[in-house]
């Protein structure tokens, strides 16, 4: 947590004024009670009308000063708070976008996610309530103390007395309630879980006939949920009375001692007036003051989040400064070997190969043999562990990741499409791109027919990840998108799972002529997208196992022969 | 549950308003109808507590009063002056009494209202939980799960929390407000009229204040959702966002939005945090005329000086419970329109009533439309279908994807209805069976394998009811999933994750395999598409699935060119209709759109 407040450090000026304002708020806050004893005991006690007058009229001054200072405090601590929380999100959201695909699987794109948006608020809706609150609530303390000290001080005993008494049930309460608030939240999560899973299994259980048990089963979560919502709310239910009645049995206290210091002659009946406010002041003082023990900690797990994040380091440096554009067309791996963090086995062990302009390299194997793993190691998104990989001639090290990237063009597994029209999701992979060249490369993608269907055309727009398209259509612009770059080396993972076999053919058939001059590496899971392949490289647990021709390999690899009787039947493959 | 934290400044978001608030409102209160006796005791408690807390401070200003006068007294040198503190000690115990019991009634209230709160709760989402068992496929399909799940949970708990706080709280502000008013009248008129006239004046002041921060809380909020928008986008596309270069624009677009959240935010901030302050003004101007004036009147002797004590209490606890109804009114608002959602959901139409003139037990197989039509709108998109299946037979769908497949499954099943014609089984009128039965004679394994969070043998014999152990054995071996299945460190007893996600795709689909194995149905519908399976376990999956469709009637989504050929009947399907039937041959003979199909696909394998 005081790490992340660190990032207040921009504004400590403007956090220093929040602190002199509100110091001004409270001492003006504090000072009012004293003035209206004077009112009772100078004015109304004396009968000096005009003394009433001009002391108000101070009051009133008083109050102004207060009301004043607390606006700019207001003014000033958003400023702060929301301040850092630009900041904060700026940091996290620029760190971020340095991380590798390593870091990614590391933390988890989900978690990575709630720590730049929710965790961030959290931490400065916290800061907010502390630069108001909080700062103002030891001020309030200690001044209310001193203020009552000075009008009594054995008095005061009876608020120090009251203090402990007051925090301790406070704190013995929230002890015994947050561990249920906790609960009522797993359990909430478990009713959700039982939902969830009633509404995408909907054919399912209906398909079994198993209505009568998930019914009962959502029940079950549901009687549990209202339970501890029951025994949570039961405990909480003393918070307010008993805060309430600590205060008023002190106020009781103080008069009836206040009286006995009275009737001594050692005290006025309007400074008892006062101090009775001073009481109230103090105790709302300390019931602000334990709320924070209820915030900070929450606030704390949000800050260790993001420090997290913040302290991770990419996994490799981007120094590279090499043109890559050497012999074009071409992709080497010599004896590339990966591991992935932490990983006894490798990945990928010495992998070897050279693909020429025009060649098609496909990669073929079981799931978990690597072949994503193969193809992401390409545009740098993992660094080998050892061995040279080489796009257009050139060590991929040596050049900057974005030279690298710019003569690749990426189809990955998940069609991924950002909110936008169309047009801008194409225009994704060339940003100046002209409508001609939109069409060329929605045609070759097989994308024409549907674009020109949708109501808008290249300017539908797409909703975020892409829901309102189907798989097989987000697909085909996530093709076209990489289309569009007429990049040197062509990669698709996977990227024809979602079409029929009939677009899958065509598309195949359009891309040879497009992709003369450039190398093609593909991932895919079906033989038959890979019989005309210049090369089929078959992987298994991470090692080359076999590389040919489909017909070669029919003739000499086991593996791969396995894999093609499972997909065709013998004549087909003859 | 209960709002835990500081009180707020005050300032809101903006309440969403229901469309029919009166009814939605009735219809509300309608489920506290059980426990009306239990509300009107919570309802009598929070009165005695707020009644009691608002005696206080003109018992506690007598009692100054007493103090006051004794102590003059004495000062004044009357005879027999001095304090009498047998009377103040009376009064103090008195006060010390009504403040105990305001505090234990405020308590008897809570504890009360949270058994109420929740069991309302309870029974509202046992009535979603029994309506989502009679509600069409028709409205799972036509909208995001999200949404249902929201209703259930989201909104359910914001009744939940509007009940177990807000609703007595609004009872307890009005009569405090009531109370204070009449208290302060027995005081002095004259003063209360300086108290009273502060109330229009800070309406005046906050209600401007207030609209406009209720317009920046909505731009923030709605600028935070565009930020959360985009760092999902950035996030999950990163791969994407680094191949094609594009960190620089996308941090552009980031700071961008950051600046406008930024803008709205601190001004929403500030905005709600000048209403306190302003508040406090307006309370302290009235205070101090309340002194003023009080000091006056005290010194004319018109109310005495503990008065002006009680007074000043007064007055502070006087603008507390109106800004509280003035949230509560916002609160109360937005519950309603939780409701609203939720009895939208429960009025949804029902499941087509059931007829149970016939009994099917187990079925023999055969399969036949007679003059089908069907259409998800008003659009047919199956006219006059006819097929007539034979038991044992294989039927097998094919067509591009999107083609509308599952429309044949979903009048299989009868997840839908038909607008026209008849589906009989054995001979039997489908819609004349109870849909249970209907349902026993058919056996689903699709690509979406749907497996919960329990242990495997569990998922297993999710197929059939009271399995034994032996039976689910038996069916995990004839899936070929036993093998895999004690590899893992639990073996049967692996719990599955929330997410299904500590077994592999491949795996799922032998699991719901071993569960339409174990369900033994005579007719079965399976779907062949194997993507994201490695190509081992397809081959176990295709030998599964063949031991599967052994002896039954089976409909075939089909992906494999042998289960195509080798079918008894083909059903081509595009655009979500049934464009043509026959065998393989017949198809090929007539030389339309499957043989179109069949040569796309399979000449370039047979050229090799």
């Amino acid at each position: 947590m005081i790490k992340i407040l660190k990032n207040l450090s921009p504004y400590k000026w403007v956090v220093l004024t929040v602190v002199v304002l509100v110091f001004g708020q409270t001492i003006a806050e504090l000072f009012l009670p004293t003035l209206m004893a004077d009112i009772i005991d100078n004015g109304v006690i004396k009968g000096d009308i005009p003394y009433i007058w001009r002391i108000g009229g101070w009051m009133l001054v008083v109050s102004a000063i207060g009301a004043i200072a607390a606006v700019f405090a207001s003014f000033y601590s958003a400023k702060a708070a929301m301040g850092m929380g630009r900041d904060l999100r700026q940091k996290v959201f620029k760190h971020v976008g340095q991380f590798s695909l390593q870091e990614f699987d590391e933390v988890g794109t989900a978690s990575l996610i709630t720590r730049t948006t929710n965790d961030i608020t959290q931490v400065q809706q916290v800061v907010i309530m502390m630069l108001r609150m909080v700062i103002s609530a030891p001020i309030m303390l200690v001044g209310g103390v001193i203020m009552a000290v000075s009008k009594d001080a054995q008095l005061s005993l009876v608020i120090i007395g009251a203090m402990p008494v007051l925090a301790i049930s406070i704190l013995l309460i929230l002890k015994y309630g947050m561990p249920l608030f906790q609960e009522v939240q797993q359990r909430l999560d478990g009713l959700n879980l039982v939902v969830r899973e009633n509404l995408t299994g909907i054919r399912v259980i209906r398909a079994f006939n198993r209505e009568t048990e998930e019914k009962a089963r959502l029940q079950g979560a549901n009687r549990e949920l209202a339970d501890v919502s029951i025994k949570v709310n039961k405990v909480m239910a003393f918070l307010m009375p008993v805060m309430m009645l600590v205060m008023n049995m002190t106020v009781v206290a103080v008069i009836w001692f206040g009286g006995i210091r009275i009737n001594n002659g050692a005290m006025q009946i309007g400074d008892l007036m006062a101090f009775i406010q001073y009481v109230m002041m103090i105790m709302f003082a300390l019931v602000m003051a334990s709320f924070m023990f209820v915030m900070v900690p929450r606030a704390a797990v949000s800050a260790r989040r993001i420090n997290e994040v913040l302290e991770m380091k990419p996994a490799f440096t981007n120094d590279g400064t090499a043109k890559a554009d050497r012999r074009r067309g071409t992709l080497e791996f010599e004896d590339v070997s990966f591991y992935y963090p932490g990983a006894e086995e490798p990945a990928l062990s010495n992998i070897s190969f050279t693909a020429k302009p025009g060649e098609i390299t496909a990669l073929i194997g079981g799931t978990g043999s690597g072949k994503s793993t193969l193809v992401n190691l390409v545009p740098r998104f993992y660094d080998v562990k050892s061995g040279t990989i080489r796009v257009n001639g050139v060590d991929i090290r040596e050049a900057s990741q974005q030279e690298v990237r710019s003569k690749i063009g990426f189809v990955p597994q998940k069609s991924i499409l950002f909110t936008g029209t169309i047009a801008d999701n194409i225009r994704f992979g060339k940003q100046d791109a002209n409508q001609q060249e939109m069409d060329h490369a929605a045609s070759i993608a097989q994308a024409t027919e549907f674009i020109n269907q949708i109501e808008g055309g290249y300017a539908a727009e797409i909703e975020q990840g892409g829901s309102n398209l189907s798989g097989g259509q987000k697909q085909r612009l996530s093709i076209a998108r990489a289309l569009i770059r007429k990049p040197d080396l062509y990669i698709f993972d996977d990227s024809f799972s979602a079409l029929d076999f009939k677009t899958d053919a065509k598309l195949r058939k359009a891309l040879k002529n497009e992709t003369k001059n450039a190398t093609v590496l593909l991932v895919a899971q079906r033989v038959s997208t890979v019989v005309d392949a210049d090369r089929i490289i078959v992987l298994e647990k991470g090692k080359v196992v076999g590389m040919g021709t489909h017909k070669e390999l029919l003739e000499s690899n086991e593996v791969y022969r396995e894999i093609a009787l499972s997909q065709l039947s013998e004549e087909e493959i003859a | 549950m209960s709002r835990m934290g500081p009180p707020h400044g005050g300032a809101s978001m903006p309440a969403e308003k229901a469309k029919d608030f009166k009814g939605t409102f009735r219809r509300l209160v309608s489920y506290l109808k059980p426990r009306r006796k239990k509300l009107a005791a919570v309802f009598l408690v929070a009165i005695l507590s707020t009644v009691f807390a608002i005696v206080g401070p003109k018992i506690m200003g007598m009692a100054i009063t007493e103090l006051f006068e004794g102590a003059y007294g004495q000062l004044q040198g009357v005879p027999g002056g001095g304090v009498d503190f047998g009377v103040i000690g009376q009064i103090l115990a008195i006060l010390a009494g009504l403040y105990l019991f305001s505090s234990l009634f405020s308590y008897i209230q809570q504890y009360m209202m949270s058994t109420v709160a929740q069991d309302t709760v309870y029974d509202l989402r046992q009535d979603v939980n029994k309506k989502l068992g009679k509600l069409p496929l028709m409205y799972f399909d036509g909208r995001p799960n999200g949404e249902t799940l929201s209703r259930m949970t989201n909104d359910i708990d914001t009744i939940g929390s509007t009940l177990q706080q807000s609703l007595t709280q609004f009872i307890t502000s009005i009569v405090t407000i009531v109370g204070i008013l009449v208290m302060m009248l027995t005081i002095s008129p004259l003063l209360t009229l300086i108290a009273v006239v502060s109330l229009p004046l800070s309406l005046f002041v906050i209600g401007p204040i207030l609209k406009r921060s209720q317009k920046y809380f909505s731009s923030q909020q709605k600028n935070l959702g565009r930020l959360n928008g985009h760092v999902e986008e950035m996030y999950t596309g990163h791969q994407v966002v680094k191949a094609f270069g594009h960190e620089a624009k996308s941090n552009e677009q980031f700071d961008a939005v950051n600046e406008e959240l930024y803008d709205a935010g601190r001004k929403a901030q500030f905005i709600s945090g000048i209403i306190m302050p302003m508040m406090t003004l307006i309370g302290n101007l009235s205070y101090v005329l309340i002194s003023v004036v009080g000091g006056i009147l005290v010194t004319q002797r018109a109310i005495s000086i503990g008065d002006i004590q009680a007074f000043i209490t007064y007055s502070k606890q006087f603008t507390q419970p109106i800004t509280q109804t003035a949230n509560i009114a916002n609160i109360i608002q937005s519950t309603v329109a939780a409701a609203e959602r939720v009895f939208e959901l429960l009025d949804e139409q029902e499941e087509v009533e059931e007829v149970t003139t016939s009994v099917l037990a187990r079925a023999k197989g055969a399969v036949a439309f007679e003059d089908v039509d069907f259409g998800y709108g008003k659009d047919l998109l199956i006219e006059n279908m006819n097929i007539d299946v034979r038991p044992g037979q294989t039927v097998a769908i094919v067509g591009p994807t999107g083609a509308g497949k599952t429309t044949l499954i979903n009048l299989l099943m009868r997840f839908y209805e038909l607008n026209g014609g008849r589906i009989t089984i054995d001979g039997l009128d489908s819609r004349e069976m109870s849909r249970h039965k209907l349902r026993q004679n058919f056996g689903m394994v699709l690509q979406d394998t749907w497996l919960f969070n329990g242990t495997i043998r569990d998922n297993i014999a999710y197929g059939k009811n009271g399995a034994t152990e032996e039976e689910i054995l038996a069916a995990a071996e004839a899936a070929r999933a036993d093998h895999f299945i004690r590899t893992l460190p639990d073996g049967y007893d692996t719990v599955l994750n929330q997410e299904v996600s500590n077994i592999s795709q491949g795996q799922k689909q032998l699991l719901t395999i071993a569960r339409a194995i174990l369900a033994d149905p005579p007719i079965m519908i399976l779907d062949e598409a194997t993507s994201s399976v490695d190509t081992r376990t397809e081959i176990l999956i295709q030998q599964a699935m063949n031991r599967l469709m052994e002896g039954r009637t089976s409909f075939v989504i089909a992906h494999r060119l042998s289960t195509i050929k080798d079918a008894d009947l083909i059903l081509v399907m595009d655009q979500g209709k049934v464009i043509e039937q026959g065998t393989h041959q017949q198809l090929l003979d007539k030389d339309g759109f499957y043989a179109d199909l069949y040569h796309s696909q399979f000449s370039e394998k047979v050229a090799v």
